[in-house]
C-alpha cells in the first residue's frame, strides 16, 4: 500500500450516490459541442475521397473537375500535400508518432486498402466538398488483393509480440503440451470471430485550426487528447506546447478513438495548407476503413483436468489478419493465463498479412474474445463432468495469480458467483442441458466469469479553491459519454468538502493538467484520484498558512498534526482546536488557492513509482507486490426457437466486484452498455469482408447489426463491496471492460444449456442455430 | 450526392409530364429510400419532383376490397384498424419494416420502389450489373447469405427488400399506375416487378413518368385469416433473412383456400401459388403444411452463403401457417 493519503467516505458524501449526470442537460439541449460543432470565423470542410481497391497503385489522378467545382479550395493529394515532419512507417517512426497504424495515407501512390483515402477535398461548404469529392478522378493499376488469414495466399507467421508490441507472442508456464497429453480429460475446441467495428455513435471528427504558422489548435473526438497531442507533434514537427487538443464531448470510443488516426492527420495538414481551419467527419461507410477493427480470429484452446475438473493445462493458439505494415493482434492470452488456479499453460500467435488496415483495440482487446473460448470451454468441462458451471469454477478457483504467482489485491469473485446465483434464480437451473421448454421456446441458463485488469497509469489534476466556497477543478482527460465529468465532480466535491453544485470539473484540453486516455478502464480510477491529491494539496497547502498565522488557532501547530474534514482544518487530538478554510484565507488576503496532484494508478501506486501513462499491458505491473483485477460473473436466460435459429436473451444479471463504484447510477449504465455490446459480438455483430475484393459488403449501420432495445431485457446490476487499499488513492478499479468479458460465453452457454448445442462460431446468426438443430 | 432541382407538383399529370420529359428526374415522397441512394452514388437526377401535395391518399374498405392511397404512409396504414381487422398480414408486413421514424415518413408507393440491400449493389466501388449494366455480379460467388435463392440469375441475385410486397403478392393486390396523359393502368403486384435475367437493372413494369396512384386489394376470407412472420438477424429494424406472408380460410377443418408468399428468398416478391395449391382441400395441420412447404424452394439456386434458406423458407412457411390456423 502506498504511503499517500487515501480517500474516505465522508459523512453525507456524493461519491457512491447515484447522482444524474452534471452535463446531462446540456447534452439534452443541444448545448454540449463535439468536435465537429465549433463554428470557427472562416471554417471550411474536408471530405475525403478513397480508394474502392484494396491493392495496387495509383496511375493518375485528376483532380481538374473536382477543382473547378463551386466552392472547392483545395484538392489534396498525394502529389500536393505538405509533408509530414515524421511518418509512422518505420518502427522508429511508428514509436515517435505513437501511430496505431504504420502507414500514413496520402504519402505515396500505394494502396494498401480498400478505403484508404486518395484526395481530400477542402471547400467552403460540407455540400460542396461532399460533391466535389466525387468528382475526383482517379486511375489505378489494380492487383489482386488478400483479404484474411484464411487466404490461400497468405502467409502465417509467430510474430514477436502481438497488442502493439506489449504482450509477447509466445508465452509457457509450465509444461502444458506433457500435462495435456497425460490429462484424464482433455477438451479442444476451436472459436472463430467475425471482424467487429467499434462504431460509436459520433464517428470520428477533426476541427484543424492554425492559429499561427507555428500554432495548431485541434478539435479532436478522440479518448485522449494527450495522445493525439502527441501524434501531432511529431508528425507536424511543432512543439508540444503549440499544439493543443480540445475534446469537450465524445459520442462514444469503445477504443477506436484511442489512437490519432490518419484522417485527424491529414485535416491538420489541409488547414495548413489552404491557410484556413478545416473541419473533417468520416461518413458511417468511412468510418469501418478510418479507425481500425478488431481484427477476424479464430482461436484453439486445449484444456486439460483432472477426473474431479481440476486444470491441469490450458493451452492457446490464436490466428488473425492483420496489415501489411504492422503486427496486431489482441493478446486473447493474458486473460487464459490467469482466470483459473491451471498449473501450466501455453499460448502462441500466429497472423498473417492481408489488404486491411491495422486493427485496433476494441473494448475488453483480448479479454472478450479469450474468455469467449476459456468460459465455454469450462462450461464443456462442467457438462463432460455432470458438475454445476459454478462449481467447476468454484473448484478451479485462482487464491493467487498464477500467472505471476502473485496475491491479488483483492478479488470479490466468488461473492458475485453467490449473489449472481441469488438474484438471477440459478438453483432452479436444471443440471440436463437441452430439457426445459416453454411452448416453442428451449430455455437456457448460462453463466461466465469476468475479469479485468487494473492496468498501471498515472494523471494529474489542479484544484482552485475559491475563498468564498467555490471550486473548478481541472484535468485533461475525456468523458467517452460514460460519466467522468459526473463522477470528478463528486471526488471533488467530497474532497474538498463543497456542496456539488459549487464544483465545475473541467476536462478535454491538453492545457489543462496532465491525464491518461480514457481507454483500458483506467480514467475513472487514475483521474478520480489525481482529482482527490489535487485537493490533498490544497489542504496541505492552507495547513501550512494556518500553522505559520498568528491569528490562527493551528499557529505553531505541526503541519502533520492537522487535519481537515468537510473543509475546516483542526487538530487531529484536539479537534475543537481549528478553523474553516474561509477565514484562513480572508486573513491571508486569498481569492484563491491551487492545488496539484498526480493520481497513480495500478502497479505504479503500489510501487510509488510513476507508471508511464500508456496504459493497457505495459511493465511496471510485474514490478507491484499485487496482481491487481477486477472480478464478476454474468448470468443469463436465453429462449430458443429451434426451428428458426432465433434466441433471445430473456434474462440478465452482472455482480461485479470492482472496487469503489464512484456513482451507482453512472456505474449501472456502464455494465448494462458493456453487457449490451456483448451481446451485440455474440448474437448479431459481424462485419463481412468479400474475399475477392477485400473490402466491406456492409459497411453501414442497416447491415451492421447492434441490438436494438427489442433484443435486450431488463438487465439486473449489482455491485459488490470491495475496499481494495493497493491499486489507487480512491481504491477504484474501473469497470468499462470488464462489463463485457464473458458476456459472449454467457450467451453462448445459455444457448448450450437450451439446445443442448454448443456454438462456438460467432455470431450466433439464425442459420446457425436452426443447422445445429438439422445436424442432430 | 450530385447537385439536382426540385419541384413540387401540384397534380399527378405535372407530375407524370415532368418527369416523363426527364429522363434523370425522380419522383420522391418519404425519401427515405431514395436519399439514402444518391446520397451514397448509386442514383444521380437531375430533377426532384416531390409528390407530397398530391392528394393520393386514403384507406378505404369496401366489400369488393381494400384501397390504399399511395401516398399514404407506412405507419399510418399499418396502424389502420381497417387494416389490423380485415388485412393483417398487410398491417403485419408494415410494422415489421424499417423503424417507427422511417414508417413514420415512407410512403406505400415508394416501399413498392424501394431498391435491393445487396452489399454490392449497395456500394459504388464493386461492380454490380444492376447498377452499372454489365459491369459483372461479385455476388455469386462472394458474400451472399442475405441474398436470393429464387428468381435469380448469373446476372444478378439480389434480395427484394420489401416485406409490404410479400404480404401484397400474397393477397393479390393490384397497382393503379397513371401516366402523363391522365391515363390509368391496373398491374397485379405480381406481374410489375420482372425478374432480372440478363436485365436487373430493370425492375418493374413503370413506364417513363408513370406514377402509382392506388393499391387495391381484393376483400377474402383467407386476407382476413393471414400473418406475416419474419426471421431476420435482430428482433427488429433489420431485412429479412426469410419471411413468409400466409392467408388461410379453413372451415371444418379443411382448408378452402390459401395465400403464400416469401420474402427475403427472391429477386422479386415471391408468390408460391404450387403451396397454395398443395394446401387447399387438405386438412388443415402441421403435416399438410410442411408438404406443402416442401413445394416452395424446388426451384431453388441457392449459392455458397444462401443455403439455409431453403430449410429455412420452409419452416417459416410451417410456422405462419401454424399461427393463422391456430
Amino acid at each position: 500500500m502506498s504511503s499517500e493519503p487515501q480517500f474516505f467516505d465522508q459523512p453525507g458524501g456524493f461519491v457512491g450516490k447515484p447522482l444524474v449526470r452534471v452535463e446531462g442537460r446540456e447534452k439534452v439541449t443541444g448545448k454540449a459541442k463535439y468536435s465537429a460543432e465549433f463554428p470557427l470565423p472562416g471554417l471550411t470542410y474536408g471530405v475525403l475521397a478513397t480508394s474502392p481497391i484494396a491493392k495496387g497503385k495509383i496511375q493518375s489522378i485528376d483532380t481538374t473537375a473536382a477543382a473547378k467545382e463551386l466552392g472547392v479550395i483545395a484538392v489534396l493529394t498525394h502529389q500536393n500535400l505538405p509533408k509530414l515532419a515524421k511518418t509512422p512507417d518505420s518502427p522508429e517512426g511508428k514509436k515517435a508518432t505513437s501511430a496505431p497504424m504504420g502507414f500514413m495515407p496520402l504519402t505515396s501512390d500505394e494502396i494498401f486498402y480498400a478505403g484508404q483515402p486518395v484526395a481530400l477535398v477542402v471547400a467552403d461548404t460540407l455540400d460542396h466538398a461532399i460533391y466535389a469529392a466525387t468528382l475526383v478522378k482517379v486511375n489505378y493499376a489494380p492487383e489482386s488483393p488478400i483479404a484474411n488469414f484464411h487466404d490461400a495466399r497468405a502467409k502465417l507467421f509467430n510474430p514477436a509480440q502481438v497488442q502493439d508490441g506489449k504482450v509477447d507472442g509466445h508465452k509457457r508456464r509450465g509444461d502444458a503440451k506433457t500435462a495435456f497429453a497425460s490429462a484424464p480429460i482433455q477438451l479442444t475446441a476451436t472459436y472463430t470471430h467475425p471482424i467487429y467495428h467499434h462504431n460509436p455513435m459520433e464517428p470520428g471528427s477533426t476541427t484543424a485550426h492554425w492559429e499561427a504558422p507555428d500554432r495548431l489548435t485541434v478539435y479532436e473526438s478522440t479518448q485522449g487528447v494527450t495522445r493525439t497531442q502527441t501524434t501531432l507533434v511529431a508528425m507536424t514537427g511543432l512543439p508540444r506546447e503549440q499544439v493543443r487538443v480540445i475534446t469537450k464531448y465524445l459520442g462514444g470510443g469503445f477504443g477506436c478513438k484511442g489512437s490519432c488516426w490518419p484522417h485527424t492527420v491529414l485535416t491538420v495538414q489541409a488547414a495548413k495548407a489552404v491557410g484556413r481551419p478545416v473541419q473533417l467527419m468520416l461518413t458511417r461507410k468511412q468510418q469501418f476503413t478510418s479507425m481500425g477493427h478488431r481484427e477476424d480470429q479464430s482461436q484453439t484452446l486445449q484444456l486439460g483436468a483432472t477426473a474431479d475438473g481440476k486444470l491441469t493445462s490450458l493451452i492457446h493458439t490464436k490466428q488473425s489478419t492483420t496489415s501489411p505494415w504492422d503486427e496486431y493482434a489482441e493478446s486473447n492470452s493474458k486473460i487464459i493465463n490467469l482466470l483459473y488456479a491451471c498449473p501450466t499453460f501455453e499460448a502462441s500467435y500466429e497472423m498473417a498479412r492481408a489488404n486491411v488496415m491495422t486493427s485496433t483495440f476494441m473494448r475488453a482487446p483480448g479479454e472478450a474474445p479469450g474468455s469467449f473460448a476459456l468460459e465455454c470451454s469450462m462450461d464443456d468441462l462442467a457438462a463432460r463432468l455432470g458438475v454445476d458451471p459454478i462449481e467447476i469454477r468454484l473448484r478451479n478457483h485462482a487464491d493467487h495469480d498464477y500467472s505471476t504467482g502473485q496475491p491479488w489485491s483483492s478479488k470479490s469473485l466468488k461473492q458475485c458467483y453467490a449473489r449472481g446465483a441469488e438474484l438471477f434464480g440459478w438453483s432452479k437451473r436444471n443440471p440436463k442441458a437441452g430439457q426445459t421448454r416453454d411452448g416453442r421456446y428451449l430455455v437456457g441458463m448460462g453463466m461466465a466469469t469476468a475479469s479485468y485488469p487494473v492496468h498501471s497509469s498515472q494523471g494529474t489534476a489542479r484544484a482552485r479553491l475559491y475563498a468564498d466556497g467555490h471550486a473548478v477543478v481541472q484535468s485533461g482527460a475525456t468523458d467517452l459519454g460514460t460519466g467522468t465529468y459526473t463522477v470528478m465532480t463528486q471526488v471533488a466535491a467530497d474532497s474538498l468538502g463543497l456542496p456539488i453544485e459549487k464544483v465545475r470539473f473541467e476536462l478535454g484540453d491538453t492545457n489543462l493538467p496532465t491525464a491518461p486516455n480514457s481507454g483500458g478502464s483506467i480514467a475513472a480510477g487514475t483521474v478520480s484520484s489525481s482529482v482527490f491529491m489535487a485537493a490533498q494539496d490544497v489542504w496541505q497547502r492552507l495547513i501550512k498558512i494556518a500553522v505559520g498565522d498568528k491569528k490562527s488557532p493551528l499557529y505553531k501547530a505541526k503541519p502533520e498534526d492537522v487535519t481537515v474534514e468537510k473543509g475546516r482544518l483542526f487538530l487531529k487530538k484536539d479537534p475543537k482546536k481549528g478553523e474553516g478554510y474561509a477565514d484562513l484565507m480572508k486573513r491571508a488576503d486569498l481569492t484563491d488557492i491551487e492545488g496539484m496532484g498526480r493520481g497513480r494508478y495500478g502497479a505504479g501506486y503500489e510501487t510509488g513509482h510513476a507508471a508511464s501513462p500508456a496504459g493497457p499491458g505495459n511493465n511496471t505491473e510485474s514490478a507491484a507486490e499485487h496482481s491487481m483485477h477486477s472480478f464478476g460473473a454474468h448470468f443469463c436466460e436465453v429462449r430458443v426457437d429451434m426451428d428458426l435459429g432465433i434466441i433471445r436473451v430473456s434474462k440478465w444479471v452482472s455482480v461485479m466486484g470492482a472496487g469503489r463504484i464512484l456513482n451507482a447510477q453512472t456505474a449501472r449504465s456502464q455494465i448494462i452498455g458493456g453487457a449490451i455490446f456483448g451481446i451485440g459480438s455474440v448474437l448479431m455483430e459481424a462485419t463481412e469482408r468479400d474475399a475477392k475484393y477485400s473490402r466491406y459488403t456492409n459497411a453501414d449501420l442497416a447491415n451492421y447489426h447492434v441490438p436494438v432495445n427489442a433484443d435486450i431485457p431488463n438487465m439486473t446490476v449489482e455491485f459488490v463491496e470491495e475496499h481494495d487499499p493497493y491499486i489507487n488513492a480512491m481504491g477504484v478499479k474501473g469497470i468499462g471492460e470488464i462489463s463485457m468479458v464473458g458476456v459472449a460465453a454467457a450467451v453462448a452457454n445459455a444457448v448450450y444449456h437450451a439446445t443442448g448445442k454448443r456454438l462456438r462460431d460467432l455470431p450466433l446468426t439464425p442459420e446457425k442455430v436452426m443447422m445445429a438443430g438439422v445436424a442432430s | 450526392m450530385n447537385n439536382f432541382a426540385y419541384t413540387q407538383a401540384a397534380s399527378t399529370k405535372e407530375a407524370a409530364t415532368v418527369t416523363q420529359s426527364d429522363k434523370h428526374a425522380a419522383f420522391i415522397s418519404g425519401g427515405t429510400s431514395l436519399i439514402d441512394l444518391m446520397k451514397s452514388n448509386i442514383e444521380q437526377h437531375s430533377l426532384l419532383v416531390d409528390l407530397n401535395k398530391l392528394s393520393l391518399l386514403g384507406v378505404e374498405n369496401s366489400a369488393t376490397g381494400l384501397r390504399i392511397g399511395a401516398l399514404e404512409r407506412m405507419s399510418d396504414v399499418g396502424e389502420h384498424p381497417l387494416v389490423v381487422q380485415n388485412y393483417p398480414v398487410i398491417s403485419q408486413s408494415l410494422l415489421a419494416s424499417a423503424s417507427p421514424q422511417l414508417r413514420n415518413m415512407a410512403s406505400m408507393g415508394g416501399n413498392l420502389l424501394q431498391r435491393t440491400r445487396c452489399g454490392y449493389f449497395r456500394d459504388v466501388a464493386f461492380p454490380c450489373n444492376k447498377r452499372v449494366p454489365g459491369s459483372g455480379c461479385p455476388a455469386q460467388d462472394g458474400d451472399n447469405r442475405t441474398l436470393a435463392i429464387l428468381g435469380g440469375s448469373t446476372s444478378c441475385i439480389a434480395t427484394h427488400a420489401s416485406d409490404l410486397c410479400v404480404a401484397l403478392v400474397a393477397l393479390e393486390a393490384k397497382l393503379t399506375l397513371e401516366n402523363a396523359k391522365g391515363a390509368t393502368r391496373i398491374v397485379p403486384l405480381a406481374d410489375f416487378y420482372k425478374l432480372p435475367g440478363k436485365t436487373p437493372h430493370i425492375e418493374n413494369q413503370l413506364q417513363p413518368g408513370e406514377l402509382i396512384t392506388a393499391i387495391t386489394i381484393p376483400a377474402a376470407a383467407h386476407a382476413r385469416k393471414s400473418h406475416y412472420l419474419k426471421v431476420r438477424d435482430r428482433a427488429s429494424y433489420a431485412y429479412a433473412l426469410v419471411s413468409a406472408a400466409v392467408g388461410l380460410d379453413v372451415q371444418g377443418g379443411t382448408i378452402r383456400s390459401a395465400r403464400v408468399a416469401l420474402g427475403g428468398v427472391g429477386t422479386v416478391p415471391w408468390r408460391v401459388p404450387a403451396v397454395e395449391k398443395a394446401l387447399v382441400g387438405k386438412p388443415a395441420t402441421e403435416d399438410t403444411f410442411r408438404a406443402a412447404a416442401a413445394l416452395a424452394v424446388r426451384d431453388a439456386s441457392p449459392r455458397e452463403h444462401n443455403k439455409f434458406k431453403i430449410e429455412l423458407a420452409q419452416r417459416t412457411i410451417v410456422r405462419a401457417l401454424l399461427e393463422v390456423a391456430a
